[in-house]
């Protein structure tokens, strides 16, 4: 780099190093590929048990419950949805944040992302795995859920509904997974051809020659790759966009109150990435600790996680007060009605959850003092994650517990099935996680050696 | 100048000598890339563990075209997802569903926009894959183990093969390279 460059790097991007240590090449490779050569820790261990055991909870569940019937749900006439697509909601929101760190921070070129962005797309594709569980079990007969696709059939041929937001869950989610996937593995091709080449000869060395497609590092090959990689960032930016507004509109194009508002899309993508950012924070506080890349994932990048979570959680609060507003001011006393239902009625308890967790917790963010001690900020990450989940809760369950007509309103409560299924759910995503950090580097070491290359014309403090 | 689709390693015309040095510094390995290129050598390819920015240029790499084929497959994907939802919806068996018009062409937006991106992602790749000749089974051809690690490879042909091994000894001795030889064995 000349001088010049040098000097103008400097003085326009006077920030802390984005690795610390004054790492070079050969120790990013180093400190990415040894924890895969390595034996299991005792903590990934005793980890991965503890989330196979719930994972073979919820498969338990879920077996039973196909096996006999919706009706081992808490579910009945009124109530229709409540665990099943709260889940879903929840796993998808999740998943967004995953898309945001990889797709929209390298459109505004923030190079800290590196440090995470691998593991954030990898916990983006597991919730989405999650996600897709519950759709398909929410169906009364799941054995014919390729019936969602339109294909020619002997039912007529019957279409389906492209008018409906359910459908457009299953292209919007389906899209999703699949450029997830995509733009994640494609990331991941570099780094597989370095642990190919630090492979001993035998059948790991083999499907890693095999997964890494022959790569070897070719310049015009790299030329190539990076415009395809800005591209899928840039197309996946408006497909997390669409995908969560999509998924809000199964609440927000019904007629009944509280399933009836244009507000949903930007709310439910926000609070996406505000969910989502929390579950990265809870994630990779553990894993830097345990994996020891905390040079990687350094205090920095969850200073900048933080700041992202309390200005989502802003937008998040400033969503439910608009909430408040236009039930008041539509005159409309059924709109009134469900704003009062859900912080005074019978499931008040869970408003002011979500209320706590969300609203006022976060506010501790502000402070620098709360942002820098990782403990607080654990904390903080686990019952945002509480917050959300209930605000789905309460969002679904509260308003079709009471709807127009008094003679239909109804309870609900959860079943030992419907909790079964929910731990199942975090066992399947804790397990998927658990292996992608033991069997594939979790830290995007190509970029990260990338924006060290970069940063080089800087004085490190 | 080779054309970009031709693979670096497979078609060596017969009578042309590559010659390989590799750098340790980055700033060593654009240097050479420039002066090498200054002195009339092609730049055949190279081989680094990261995107080198500023390669590109110094070798005269031109950009690709691959955003051509996103725009392709993206405009074919939302005339597809059009086309699916107007003729199943409007055409084939048009279905009352609380009377919402048989052509709702709003509420195709979603389902068209998500195909759209869809087909432009996945072409986007396809033909990273094809053009970068990357498939599974493919063995890497590497001038040295650790250019995927921490050391950058540099692939020259002279312009008249003409010189000689001590010529380019000196050369990328001069250059700051770290070992340079004679790229003649393929796999």
């Amino acid at each position: 780099m000349s001088h010049a460059a040098a000097a103008a790097t400097h003085a326009t991007d006077a920030l802390p190093p984005v690795i610390d240590g004054g790492k070079t090449l050969t120790d990013v490779t180093r400190d990415v590929f040894s924890p895969l050569e390595r034996k299991a820790s005792p903590a990934w261990k005793a980890g991965f048990a503890a989330a196979l055991c719930a994972l073979l909870l919820g498969v338990t569940a879920i077996g039973y419950q196909i096996a006999t019937g919706i009706g081992t749900w808490g579910l009945n006439r009124t109530v229709g949805w409540a665990f099943d697509i709260t889940n879903f909601v929840f796993w998808v929101g999740i998943g967004h944040a995953g898309t945001l760190i990889s797709a929209v921070l390298l459109l505004f070129r923030q190079k800290w992302r590196t440090s995470i962005n691998r593991s954030a797309e990898a916990m983006t594709i597991f919730a989405v795995m999650c996600a897709g569980i519950f759709p398909l079990i929410h169906m009364g007969r799941p054995w014919l859920a390729h019936w969602v696709f339109p294909y020619p059939n002997d039912r007529g041929t019957l279409w389906v509904n492209f008018r409906s937001p359910l459908l457009w869950d299953v292209f919007a989610i389906g899209t999703y997974f699949t450029i997830s996937a995509t733009f994640w593995y494609v990331g991941l091709i570099p780094d597989l051809a370095t642990a190919r080449d630090r492979a001993k000869e035998g059948l790991r060395k083999r499907i890693l020659s095999l997964l890494s497609l022959g790569w070897d590092g070719s310049a015009r090959t790299w030329s190539r790759y990076e415009v395809a990689c800005t591209i899928l960032a840039a197309i996946a930016t408006p497909l997390v966009v669409s995908v969560h507004s999509v998924v809000s509109s199964d609440f927000a194009t019904a007629v009944i109150p509280g399933w009836h508002a244009t507000l949903f899309p930007p709310y439910f993508v926000l609070g996406a990435v505000f969910s989502g950012f929390a579950m990265v924070l809870t994630l990779l506080i553990v894993a830097r600790k345990v994996m020891r890349l905390e040079a990687y994932i350094t205090p920095r990048h969850i200073g900048a996680m933080c700041k992202v979570v309390v200005f989502t959680g802003s937008i998040v609060a400033l969503a439910y007060l608009t909430e408040l507003f236009t039930a008041w001011y539509s005159g409309n006393h059924y709109e009134k009605f469900v704003f009062l239902n859900r912080a005074f009625g019978p499931m008040a308890w869970a408003f002011w959850i979500m209320v706590t967790c969300n609203v006022v917790a976060p506010q501790l963010l502000w402070f620098r003092k709360v942002r820098s001690s990782v403990g607080a900020v654990f904390a903080l990450s686990l019952v945002i994650n509480v917050g959300m989940w209930f605000e789905r809760f309460v969002i679904i369950v509260t308003s079709i517990s009471r709807d127009f007509l008094p003679s239909s309103w109804s309870g609900y409560a959860p079943t030992l099935v419907e909790w079964a299924t929910l731990v199942g759910s975090f066992g399947l995503f804790f397990t998927m996680f658990l292996l992608f950090c033991r069997y594939v580097p979790m830290i995007a070491a190509s970029e990260v050696k990338t924006v060290l290359s970069d940063r080089k014309g800087e004085v490190r403090p | 100048m080779r054309s970009i689709a031709a693979s670096a390693h497979t078609e060596f015309a017969p009578s042309r000598r590559i010659d390989a040095g590799l750098f340790a510094g980055e700033d060593d390995f654009l240097r050479a890339t420039r002066e090498l290129r200054a002195r009339g050598f092609e730049i055949v390819d190279a081989h680094t563990p990261h995107p080198v920015h500023g390669f590109d240029d110094a070798a005269g790499i031109r950009r690709s075209r691959l955003p051509a084929a996103t725009l392709a497959a993206g405009v074919a994907g939302f005339a597809l997802g059009t086309w699916l939802q107007v003729w199943t919806s409007a055409r084939d068996w048009p279905v009352d569903v609380g009377g919402k018009p048989w052509n709702s062409m709003p509420a195709f937006l979603p389902v068209t926009f998500e195909i759209t991106v869809l087909f432009a992602g996945l072409v986007t790749v396809g033909v990273l894959l094809c053009r970068s000749k990357l498939r599974p089974g493919k063995r890497a051809w590497l001038p040295d183990a650790s250019v995927t690690d921490d050391r950058y490879a540099l692939l020259v042909a002279s312009p008249s093969g003409s010189h000689r091994a001590e010529e380019m000894a000196a050369l990328w001795r001069g250059l700051g390279a770290e070992r340079w030889f004679t790229a003649e064995d393929r796999p």
